[in-house]
């Protein structure tokens, strides 16, 4: 095994066909994949007193469903086919933490899929494939 | 759902009678005289002056653990703000620990519940009965606050109750029954349920009765004079709506401008503060002379020294447990981290923001001296002369219209904003105590929630001076046994002090980024 490869999921079709495509290049390349699902967090957006409250059970919910819906599917497809599979799910900004994991773990790729918001709100706001292709530390592909 | 039901037609049907009420006799006179009436004897207890002065014990006792705690945590306030900032900023926020409740979360919430009318109602109360120089006293009793705000909120996350579905609970009922029964010292139950009681009442009164009534004036100022009653209503309808009916989006609404509108608030005093550089010099000339000689108030120094620790207190709340309440939800493996988060509290509301309207009211002249004796114009009441006759917030919006005649607009909007971010902040901290005093549970949680709203509307109707003597009384009556609670568990406090200061020197605690 030769390095490591990550790649950014989010449930949708384009991150199932980013994992497809992450994953043959994985066992081409003798590489691991980490398999990465980042929920959109600010630790500087304002709470109510009940939010505050629930914050951490809230956090376990969003947690345990994210591995359910996002991260399990995705592994028991892949797993036993060859190439070595790890996953995280993290909180926080998602291209800068996306870039933090890819930088630690000493990744030599990273892959994510082209979805998102279409339209007005990425015209205004930019698109994490977009984002993460003009910062990521490492070379990044955007599947379509 | 059915027991809302039945609670929400009870509601309207309470509103549906009002206006027959009104009719047989001003609802608005009818609720005053009854309330004042009913809570007099309450407030002449808490505010009764040291026998043979004229200083009230309350405020004796409040100033008196501030100086306490600032000097047995060596003036932890001087010593910790930049570790504080980092803090607040995440430099020790371990990253694995993202997406549960922040430092700056837990003070944005916390301040959202204290910043507001005290702010720019109290502080008008302050200078118009204890002139200019209740600015200063007000000054010092938020600077020592800092060091009680510090005290109960590192107790209030240390001893919250977590429960298995991962909700806390935590505020002085829990910390004054826990940190007694750990050191052995009898009476927490009883401490607490006391603080419990004067909580609830709290709720009812500052955290609600005073909010709904300076509201009211507000919309009044700017539309022209009718009911309060019909305010109330209004008010209690969103209010229901939101804590029994859990409409958050409102609540997330109103929690998103808050901040806004104290930034804006900030900002703008600051430019009229600019705009009229050259009389700040003589401002705070009034302020420190005022603050030493009362400058012709009734009750001169002491007098002008009761008003600014008095509303400094109220709008501050430190020293009162309200905060410690918000304070407990933060996951932190560091008790003392919110105590050190939480001092920047009284600093931001207190010093900061209380002394711009202060000076605001100062600078563009609302209070009126005798160009002679240069001392101040007492209206009848023993009140100083205001150019308008305004009090209240009032008097702060004329002072902002003075400079800026655009501002009272936008002013009335912050207030009833603020003062409804301050309802359910208060709200929450009023269903704790509840809920700690009779049990968990729907049915009894919504008793409380349908109370809260009718003191809503009581609030608006009811005339400014019992409400705000009521509130003032309430949320001091949480102070003395919350206080008796830190006495008893300060030491806890500082040897977690001594640990986390030790260890942060030595590297253990280190910083993320």
């Amino acid at each position: 095994m030769t390095g490591k490869i990550i790649v950014a999921v989010d449930g949708s079709e384009a991150g199932a066909r980013a994992m497809a495509h992450a994953h043959a290049r994985a066992k081409g390349l003798g590489a691991s994949l980490l398999v990465v699902h980042v929920l959109e967090w600010s630790p500087y957006t304002f709470l109510t007193p009940e939010e505050l409250e629930e914050r951490h059970a809230r956090r376990k919910q969003e947690l345990a469903r994210a591995e359910e819906a996002i991260i399990s599917p995705l592994i028991t497809r892949y797993d036993g086919q060859g190439v070595g599979l790890e996953s995280a799910i993290r909180y926080g900004h998602v291209v800068e933490t996306i870039c933090d994991i890819a930088e630690k773990q000493g990744a030599i790729e990273i892959v994510t899929g082209r979805t998102g918001n279409s339209g007005m709100m990425s015209r205004v706001f930019g698109s994490v494939a977009g984002t993460l292709a003009q910062v990521a530390p490492v070379p990044c592909t955007i599947v379509p | 759902m059915t027991l809302f039901q039945r609670f929400f037609a009870g509601l309207v049907a309470l509103f549906a009678a009002a206006p027959v009420m009104a009719q047989e006799g001003g609802i608005d006179a009818a609720v005053n005289e009854a309330f004042a009436g009913a809570t007099g004897w309450f407030v002449n207890f808490i505010f009764a002056p040291i026998p043979g002065t004229n200083f009230a014990w309350i405020v004796a006792w409040l100033v008196i653990a501030a100086s306490v705690f600032t000097l047995y945590f060596g003036f932890i306030q001087f010593r910790v703000w930049r570790h504080s900032l980092h803090l607040v900023a995440g430099k020790y926020s371990d990253p694995n620990d993202a997406g549960e409740v922040s430092h700056f979360q837990a003070l944005a919430t916390a301040l959202s519940g204290t910043v507001g009318l005290g702010n720019i109602a109290g502080v008008a109360v302050a200078v118009s009965i204890g002139g200019a120089g209740a600015t200063f006293w007000m000054i010092l009793a938020g600077l020592l606050g800092m060091a009680s705000k510090f005290t109960e909120c590192t107790l209030g996350v240390k001893y919250r109750n977590e429960y298995p579905d991962g909700t806390v609970s935590g505020g002085p009922m829990y910390y004054i029954t826990k940190g007694f029964a750990e050191r052995g010292v009898p009476g927490g139950k009883f401490i607490a349920v006391m603080f419990a009681i004067f909580c609830v009442l709290g709720s009812l009164g500052g955290g609600n009765m005073f909010q709904a009534n300076q509201a009211h004036q507000q919309i009044a100022g700017i539309v022209g004079e009718f009911p309060g009653w019909i305010t109330g209503v209004v008010f209690a309808a969103i209010v229901f709506a939101v804590i029994v009916g859990g409409l958050k989006s409102i609540a997330r609404v109103t929690e998103k401008v808050v901040p806004i509108m104290g930034i804006l608030y900030v900002g703008v005093a600051l430019l009229i503060l600019i705009m009229n550089a050259d009389s700040i010099g003589w401002a705070f000339g009034q302020i420190i002379n005022g603050a030493f000689t009362g400058n012709g108030i009734v009750g001169g120094m002491i007098g002008a020294l009761i008003q600014g620790f008095r509303r400094a207190a109220f709008s501050n709340e430190a020293g009162v447990g309200s905060a410690a309440i918000a304070h407990s939800a933060v996951r932190t493996k560091e008790p003392i981290t919110e105590g050190f988060v939480s001092l920047l509290e009284p600093f931001i509301d207190t010093v900061v923001i209380c002394t711009m309207t202060a000076l605001v009211i100062i600078i563009t002249g609302q209070l009126l001296t005798d160009p002679e004796t240069g001392l101040y114009i007492l209206t009848e009441g023993g009140q100083v002369a205001t150019a308008t006759g305004a009090t209240g917030v009032g008097l702060t919006s004329a002072a902002f219209g003075a400079a800026m005649p655009w501002f009272p607009y936008l002013l009335a909007v912050a207030v009833v904003l603020f003062a409804f971010s301050t309802m359910i902040s208060w709200a929450y901290y009023g269903l704790k105590a509840w809920t700690y005093l009779f049990g968990e549970g729907q049915t009894t949680e919504l008793v409380f929630k349908c109370i809260f709203c009718v003191f809503v509307i009581i609030g608006a109707a009811a005339s400014l001076g019992p409400v705000i003597d009521f509130s003032d009384a309430a949320i001091f009556a949480m102070a003395i046994f919350n206080i008796i609670g830190l006495y008893v568990l300060m030491p806890v406090v500082k040897r977690e002090l001594e640990s986390y200061l030790a260890r942060l020197e030595s590297g253990e605690i280190r910083r993320f980024k």
